[in-house]
């Protein structure tokens, strides 16, 4: 069930990018897993995820960003309310210019996840219309989450 | 003649006693009516997610409790299950019927808390003491069990950390019995009431399409008519072995929250009820869980969600197979929530500012994390 769900999601994805876009494509604790370069991953793409009648990933769960010391990484976890299925895809984005496009115009939702992303990761989403810090004071130096980011713990009382 | 009017910027917190917390929101108003609203959160940040990723698997457990302080055993609960699913862990029967109880007390807690507050904030004072008169009852079954009374760290990757002392279940039984006898009072104390119903009829609405785009889950959800809980949906845990309804309304205003909020309560009550009953003595804790400062999912990662009482409480950990996880990403449904909220306050009323925020019932611990 869940394979033939990723066999549909990765033709779908082919017939509108072309075949090279997938990097890595799996069944992760039995739900469709999918690797992508931020290069690849547009709009299109994901308001076809969400609009077509075989997906129809109109919730979008989670929004999570990871520093892997050599890149970066947008993890989108997808739902449908209406067909009961999940997706995961995860966009992969160089360390030195970290920039992914903002998919809030499809999920309004994103808009804060993004704005937390950027806030703690420094991922930039490109398209948002107020990506701006959210939980961190405006003038924050550096971004926590990254995992080169030092902190004086003088200064932090520790 | 016609009166000159110009628009005003209020700032509204961050320490007004509606916020819960400390939650502040610009608005542009003008005469009474709201043009602009932006709120502004991150006065609880703590840096949970960076503290997690120096601390082994276990030590995090508490750290959980403080997101959501009101509804602290879901917390734990979707933080160790998300662990277990890593791990491939099984966790013994009678552990479940333990997380389940507790659970649902803490979500019938954490309702009643809202309740309570919801009525304080727009103007009628007595609910409050009624709320925390039923709500004191159940942190003290909690306090039985865990030995604390909100920030309880009881459960353990693989089971919980203590079983129910001699005669538990007999008392959570008959607390389900008071407090059944005591939510009747609720609906002849506040739900026909003609200004409570004037200040939450048709004031917040939320459609349906709404509800889903913007992500929100929970009582809000299923307030515009989204049949959708994951606790019916999803199973998790032992939720398939009870009897329950998924109450849903079709107004998506703050009454229709309001109401369903009220039954959900009820229906918890009904799968105490049901757990206290069905539960089987035996081991409360996994064999792999008992050693908790050793322990070491293998690599990979995994989202886990699950139904807290505000929504969607889900957790994205990547682990590297070593003692400390790698990334822990949580998803907090109060988060999620209110991000509809400067959509909602557009062109009305400022005296609804607080009716609105309320009906969404957020924590700002979790906003916050």
């Amino acid at each position: 069930m869940s394979q033939q769900l990723l066999d549909t999601i990765l033709k779908k994805i082919e017939d509108l990018s072309g075949p090279d876009v997938i990097e890595e494509s799996k069944l992760n604790f039995d739900e469709p897993f999918i690797v992508m370069d931020s290069d690849s991953w547009n709009l299109e793409m994901a308001q076809m995820l969400k609009a077509d009648s075989k997906l129809k990933f109109d919730f979008l769960c989670c929004l999570t960003g990871v520093d892997y010391k050599d890149h970066m990484e947008v993890i989108y976890n997808l739902y449908s309310m209406e067909l009961d299925q999940y997706l995961c895809i995860k966009v992969k984005t160089p360390r030195s210019n970290p920039k992914v496009i903002s998919v809030q115009p499809i999920w309004k939702t994103a808009d804060w996840h993004e704005r937390e992303a950027y806030d703690l990761l420094g991922i930039e989403f490109s398209g948002h219309p107020n990506l701006t810090r959210i939980l961190l004071e405006d003038d924050w130096v550096g971004h926590p989450l990254r995992k080169d980011y030092t902190f004086d713990k003088e200064e932090m009382g520790l | 003649m016609s009166i000159k009017t110009e628009q005003m910027v209020l700032n509204i917190g961050p320490q007004h006693p509606s916020t819960h917390g400390v939650f502040r929101i610009e608005v542009e108003i003008e005469g009474e009516i709201i043009r602009h609203a932006k709120p502004v959160i991150g006065y609880l940040h703590r840096g949970t997610e960076k503290l997690a990723e120096d601390l082994t698997y276990s030590q995090f457990i508490p750290y959980t409790d403080r997101l959501d302080y009101m509804n602290a055993m879901t917390n734990n609960y979707v933080y160790c299950s998300a662990i277990e699913k890593l791990m491939e862990i099984e966790v013994p029967e009678r552990a479940e019927y333990l997380r389940v109880i507790v659970m649902e007390l803490n979500r019938i807690a954490s309702h009643l808390v809202w309740w309570g507050t919801y009525l304080l904030d727009i103007g009628a004072i007595s609910p409050f003491i009624y709320a925390f008169r039923d709500r004191d009852t159940i942190l003290d079954r909690l306090n039985e069990i865990s030995g604390a009374r909100m920030t309880f760290n009881y459960m353990r990757i693989g089971g919980v950390k203590w079983d129910a002392p001699v005669g538990w279940i007999e008392k959570v039984l008959e607390t389900v019995k008071v407090l059944r006898e005591n939510f009747a009072e609720y609906d002849t104390l506040v739900t026909g009431n003609e200004i409570f119903v004037g200040r939450t009829k048709g004031v917040g609405y939320i459609s349906k399409e709404d509800a889903i785009n913007w992500g929100l889950s929970g009582p809000i959800l299923r307030g515009s008519g989204v049949k959708f809980d994951l606790r019916k949906n999803q199973p998790y845990s032992i939720y398939d072995r009870f009897d329950f309804e998924v109450p849903t309304r079709e107004e998506g205003d703050c009454f229709a929250r309001y109401e369903v909020r009220l039954e959900e309560m009820r229906q918890s009550l009904r799968i105490v009820e049901q757990a206290c009953e069905q539960i089987c003595e035996g081991e409360i804790l996994h064999k792999k869980g008992q050693r908790i400062m050793m322990l070491k999912p293998p690599a990979g990662e995994t989202y886990f969600r699950c139904e807290a009482s505000k929504g969607e409480i889900g957790v994205y950990v990547v682990s590297e197979g070593k003692t400390k996880p790698y990334r822990v990403k949580l998803r907090r449904p109060s988060f999620v929530n209110v991000e509809i909220l400067a959509g909602l306050l557009k062109n009305r009323n400022i005296a609804d500012l607080v009716a609105i925020f309320g009906s969404l019932d957020v924590v700002l611990g979790e906003v916050d994390a």
